[in-house]
C-alpha cells in the first residue's frame, strides 16, 4: 500500500468511525510464536493451528468459554440408542462462498477426515457409518457405545462438499504432500472470519464475515496475524503498541509487561500437565551404570524419585509462581482431583527407600528433556537433577531442542530414554486419553495404539481393564468412579511423577478485552477493542 | 586465460559438491522431520506412512544421490512445513533479504568511508576517539544484542521505529519492495544498521589504515609541493587510491552480509530467506535447509569467481604469475 493510499485509508477509517457505530471497526494485530502453516483443517492436529483455523471453520459442536461442549453447526443432538447419535443441523448457515450448509457436507467431511493423509482420523471412528436422513439431519451409527464421541469435534471442522469437488480438494492434504493443494492455501468455512490474504510464515489477514450466522461478540473488522518467533521482539512489539495480543509471554517478562502503561498479561492454569517418567519396561536401562537389571522396575525406587522432587520449589523458583502442582496426570478441569493429594516430599524417606531397594549409594542415569517445548522446560529438568542429587542419584541432563528430543524418545525413535520429562494435554479433555495413550500397556496385540505415548512403559493389566470400561461406560457417575479407581492404581504403582500444570501467559494491550480459555486457544471472536 | 577461468569454474563446482555433502550429512542430526509435521498423538502406522512417502526409509546412498541429482537441476522439492515448492518460497523471500543486504552494505560503505577518512586525517580529535569506540562496539557486541537494544530504545521507549516486519510493501512483478512506502523505509532503518554495523567497522578501519599509508607516499608529497588544495589532495588523490581495496572487501563481504542476515532477520522478524532458514532448522524442514545452504554457497562461489577473473583482467602482473606457475 502506498503512502497516499495509507493516508486515504486512515482518513476513511477515521470518517467511518465517526459516522458509523463503533461496531466492527477495529483492526486487531496478533502475534504468536508459531506460524500458520496449512489452511487445510485436516493436515496438522495441533492446538495452535486448530485455534487459528477456528476463526474460519466451525464444527458441529463447539467449546464455550468454560470449555463445555455447546451446539454450533448442529443445533441439537440425541442418542436414540447407545450406538446411534442423531444430529439436527442449523438451517440458516452459509459457507463463505455462499454455498448453503447441509447434511451432505457433514457426510463429506466425515469421509474426508477419515481418509488417508488426514492427521485427524480419530475424530470419527473408522467403523462408524454416517447417514444422511434429510438435508438437515445426520445419523452417526457406531459399532460400540462411545460416551465421548463429540469430545473432539470442536476442532473437527466441517468443509463444503461442492467447493472441495470444484477445486479438486476432495482428499485431505497429507503432511507429506508433494504438491500444494488448493485447500492448503484457501479456505471456505462457515466461521466468524474469512481469510483475506495468507502468506505462509509471514502474515495472514482475517476479515470479519458479515454473513455469520451468530451475532458477533467481537467488534473487529479485521485481524492481522504475524508470527514473531523471537520472544524479546514479540514482547517489544506488544510494549510499543505495534501488536495488540501476543502468545506466549516468556515467564521472565511477565512482571515487566504488567508494569508497562499500555499492556498487561492474562495468566491462568493451562490444561497441560508436565510430568517425569522412568523407563520400567526394559530389563536393563539404556543410559545408566546399573547393569543387568533395571532399578526403575522396583516400585521403591520410583517412590524415592517421586518423594525427592520438590514441586513447590519448582513452582516458586523456576516457574516464578506460575504453575499449579498436580497430584494427577490430568488437570483439575479434566478430572476433579479433590480426593487426591500429592504424596509428601520426603528426601530422607527417599534415601531410605533407595537403600532398601539395594542402592544405598544411588546410581547414575541420563535424563532426556526438551529445551524449547514447554515453559522453562530445561530449567525444570535442571532443578529435578539437583533434587535427585540430594538422595544420591547422579542424573546427567541431556536437554535438546524438541526436534531432536521427540525423535529420540517417542515411539518411532524406539522410546530411547531411561528418564524423561514430557507434557501432555488430552485433546478430548477427558481422562481416558491419558489412561489409554500415556499409561496403557505398550504392545497390546488387540489394541496396537494403546500406550502409544507411554514413554515409561508402565504396564498394569488391571489398570488397562479399567480404562476399557471407562471407554464404554455411558453413566457419568459410574464412569467417574472407574476413572478414580484407575488413578488410585497408578498412584499406588508410582507410575509417573506428575509435576504441575504450567500457566498460560498472554500479553494483551489494555485496549483489548479477551477471554482466556484454559486450552490455550487464542480465540479472537471473543475479543473487543476500544477505539483508538 | 581461458584455461584459468575453466580451472576456477571446476574448483567452484568442487566447492559446491563439498557443501552439498556437508549439508546432507548435517541433516541426519537435525532430528526427525515427521514429528514436526503431525500432532503428538499420531499413530505409529501413520508416521511410518509419511516417512515412506518422503523417502526417509531409503538407504543413505540413495537419499544422497536423489538430493544431489535434484539440487543440480535446481529442484529442491516441497517444504515439509508449508507444503509449497521451496523454490517459490525462496523467490518470495529473496527480495526482502537482498533489499536488507544492499541497504546494510550502502550504510556500511557510506559511514565506514566517512568515519575512516576523518579518523585518518584528524588523528587526535575527540570525534576520532569516539569513532574508534563505536568501531570497537561494532566488532565486539553480538548482532542480536545490538538489535534488541535498538528495539528497546527506538521502538519501545521512543516509539519512532517499528520493532518488527517490513512495513507495507509494493509489488513490482514478482519483486516486493519496501523502499517506496514510508512504513517500509522506517522498517528498514534498524535492521540495516544492525546488519551493516560489523561491515562498517571493518571498512572504517580499512579506510583509515589505507589512507594513512597513502598519505605517506611520494605522489601525495609531490601534490603538496605543487600547491594543490588540501581538499583536492585528500579526496581527489588519496581517497581514490584507498577505495580499490575497500570495494574489493565490500564486494567479498556481500556474501557474508547475506549469510549473517539470518540473525538480524530473526531479531526483527524480517520476512527474508534467513528467517525462513531458522524456522526450517527448528522444524527440521530439510528441503528448505538444503536449498538455502546451496544457494548461499552459490552466491559465495560466484562472487569469488568473478573477483578472481576481474583481478586478472585489471592487474596484468597477476596474469603473468598465473602463466608462470602453470
Amino acid at each position: 500500500m502506498s503512502v497516499g493510499r495509507t493516508l486515504f485509508a486512515a482518513t476513511l477509517a477515521g470518517m467511518l468511525a465517526l459516522a458509523v457505530s463503533p461496531a466492527s471497526s477495529q483492526t486487531l494485530r496478533y502475534a504468536n510464536q508459531g506460524e500458520l502453516k496449512s489452511l487445510d483443517p485436516y493436515t496438522l492436529n495441533e492446538s495452535t493451528t486448530s485455534a487459528h483455523l477456528g476463526h474460519v471453520y466451525e464444527g458441529l459442536v463447539a467449546r464455550g468459554k468454560d470449555l463445555k461442549i455447546v451446539p454450533a453447526l448442529a443445533e441439537s443432538w440425541e442418542t436414540p440408542e447407545p450406538t446411534r447419535w442423531r444430529f439436527h443441523l442449523r438451517k440458516d448457515v452459509k459457507f463463505h462462498n455462499g454455498d448453503p450448509f447441509t447434511a451432505d457436507d457433514v457426510v463429506f467431511s466425515a469421509d474426508r477426515v477419515r481418509a488417508k493423509g488426514s492427521n485427524f482420523q480419530s475424530r470419527v471412528p473408522a467403523d462408524a457409518k454416517v447417514v444422511k436422513i434429510d438435508d438437515y439431519t445426520v445419523d452417526f451409527i457406531l459399532t460400540s457405545p462411545n460416551p465421548i464421541l463429540t469430545a473432539l469435534w470442536a476442532t473437527w471442522y466441517i468443509m463444503d462438499k461442492k467447493w472441495a469437488e470444484a477445486n479438486d480438494a476432495m482428499a485431505p492434504t497429507p503432511a507429506a504432500a508433494t504438491t500444494p493443494s488448493y485447500a492448503s492455501l484457501h479456505e471456505n468455512g462457515t466461521g466468524a472470519f474469512t481469510i483475506d490474504s495468507h502468506q505462509p510464515g509471514v502474515k495472514t489477514v482475517f476479515k470479519a464475515n458479515p454473513n455469520w450466522w451468530r451475532k458477533p461478540e467481537h467488534n473487529l473488522k479485521e485481524i492481522i496475524f504475524t508470527p514473531i518467533a523471537n520472544p524479546a521482539t514479540r514482547v517489544a512489539a506488544l510494549l510499543s503498541g505495534e501488536v495488540d495480543v501476543i502468545e506466549p509471554v516468556p515467564v521472565q517478562d511477565i512482571e515487566r509487561v504488567k508494569a508497562s502503561p499500555n499492556a498487561t498479561v492474562l495468566t491462568g492454569p493451562e490444561l497441560r500437565t508436565i510430568f517425569v517418567g522412568m523407563d520400567q519396561a526394559r530389563d536393563e536401562l539404556l543410559y545408566s551404570n546399573v547393569k543387568g537389571k533395571n532399578p526403575f522396575k522396583d516400585v521403591r525406587v520410583r517412590e524415592a524419585v517421586y518423594r525427592a522432587i520438590d514441586v513447590d520449589l519448582i513452582k516458586n523458583r523456576v516457574m516464578r509462581g506460575l504453575s499449579t502442582p498436580s497430584a494427577l496426570m490430568v488437570a483439575p478441569e479434566i478430572f476433579a482431583s479433590k480426593d487426591f493429594t500429592r504424596p509428601k516430599l520426603d528426601p530422607d524417606a527417599a534415601k531410605k527407600l533407595l537403600a532398601d531397594a539395594g542402592y544405598p549409594e544411588g546410581f547414575e542415569v541420563t535424563m532426556d528433556c526438551p529445551n524449547d517445548r514447554y515453559v522453562n522446560d530445561a530449567a525444570i529438568c535442571q532443578a529435578v537433577v539437583g533434587m535427585l542429587a540430594r538422595i544420591g542419584l547422579k542424573v546427567e541432563l541431556l536437554a535438546q531442542p524438541k526436534a531432536q528430543y521427540f525423535a529420540k524418545v517417542l515411539k518411532p525413535g524406539g522410546y530411547k530414554t531411561s528418564f524423561f520429562m514430557l507434557g501432555w494435554t488430552p485433546d478430548t479433555l477427558d481422562s481416558h486419553n491419558v489412561l489409554h495413550d500415556i499409561m496403557g500397556c505398550r504392545d497390546d496385540p488387540k489394541d496396537p495404539n494403546r500406550g502409544e505415548a507411554n514413554l515409561a512403559g508402565y504396564c498394569n493389566k488391571q489398570f488397562d481393564e479399567l480404562a476399557d470400561k471407562v471407554l464404554l461406560e455411558l453413566d457419568t457417575a459410574k464412569r467417574d468412579l472407574l476413572i478414580k479407581q484407575a488413578w488410585e492404581i497408578s498412584m499406588k504403582d508410582w507410575a509417573y511423577v506428575p509435576l504441575h500444570q504450567q500457566a498460560l501467559a498472554w500479553g494483551v494491550s489494555k485496549k483489548v478485552k479477551l477471554t482466556q480459555r484454559a486450552d490455550n486457544q487464542v480465540l479472537l471472536y471473543w475479543a473487543t477493542k476500544q477505539d483508538e | 586465460m581461458l584455461a584459468f577461468t575453466l580451472r576456477r569454474a571446476i574448483q567452484a563446482i568442487g566447492v559446491m559438491i563439498a557443501v552439498g555433502i556437508i549439508s546432507f550429512s548435517m541433516f541426519r542430526f537435525a532430528g526427525d522431520p515427521v514429528n514436526q509435521m503431525v500432532g503428538m498423538d499420531t499413530s505409529g502406522a501413520e508416521r511410518a506412512a509419511i516417512r515412506k512417502s518422503l523417502g526417509l526409509d531409503d538407504p543413505v546412498i540413495v537419499q544422497f544421490g536423489r538430493y544431489i541429482g535434484n539440487a543440480a537441476q535446481f529442484k529442491f522439492g516441497v517444504s515439509y512445513q508449508f507444503r509449497l515448492p521451496v523454490s517459490n518460497l525462496l523467490m518470495e523471500r529473496m527480495p526482502a533479504t537482498l533489499e536488507l543486504a544492499i541497504c546494510a552494505t550502502i550504510f556500511a560503505m557510506l559511514c565506514g568511508i566517512l568515519m575512516g577518512v576523518y579518523s585518518a586525517l584528524r588523528r587526535d580529535s575527540w570525534l576520532t576517539h569516539a569513532f574508534q569506540a563505536i568501531s570497537l562496539i561494532g566488532i565486539s557486541l553480538p548482532t542480536f544484542l545490538i538489535g534488541i537494544l535498538m528495539i528497546y530504545l527506538f521502538s519501545v521507549t521512543l516509539g519512532w521505529l517499528p520493532s518488527f516486519g517490513r512495513g507495507d510493501v509494493v509489488h513490482i512483478g514478482w519483486w516486493t519492495t519496501g523502499l517506496l512506502t514510508l512504513s517500509g523505509l522506517k522498517a528498514l532503518i534498524m535492521p540495516s544498521i544492525t546488519l551493516g554495523l560489523f561491515q562498517m567497522t571493518l571498512i572504517m578501519r580499512l579506510v583509515r589504515t589505507e589512507m594513512l599509508e597513502v598519505m605517506r607516499t611520494d605522489y601525495i608529497r609531490f601534490a603538496r609541493a605543487r600547491g594543490l588544495t588540501t581538499r583536492a589532495i585528500h579526496f581527489g588523490h588519496a581517497l581514490r587510491n584507498t577505495l580499490i581495496p575497500v570495494i574489493t572487501v565490500a564486494g567479498l563481504q556481500f556474501g557474508s552480509v547475506i549469510a549473517f542476515a539470518i540473525i538480524t532477520e530473526t531479531v526483527f522478524q524480517w520476512p527474508g530467506m534467513g528467517l525462513l532458514f531458522v524456522q526450517a532448522v527448528q522444524n527440521v524442514d530439510i528441503p528448505i535447509m538444503a536449498a538455502y545452504l546451496m544457494m548461499v554457497s552459490l552466491i559465495f562461489v560466484t562472487i569469488n569467481l568473478v573477483v578472481d577473473i576481474l583481478y586478472t583482467i585489471v592487474d596484468p602482473r597477476l596474469r603473468s604469475t598465473i602463466s608462470r606457475a602453470h
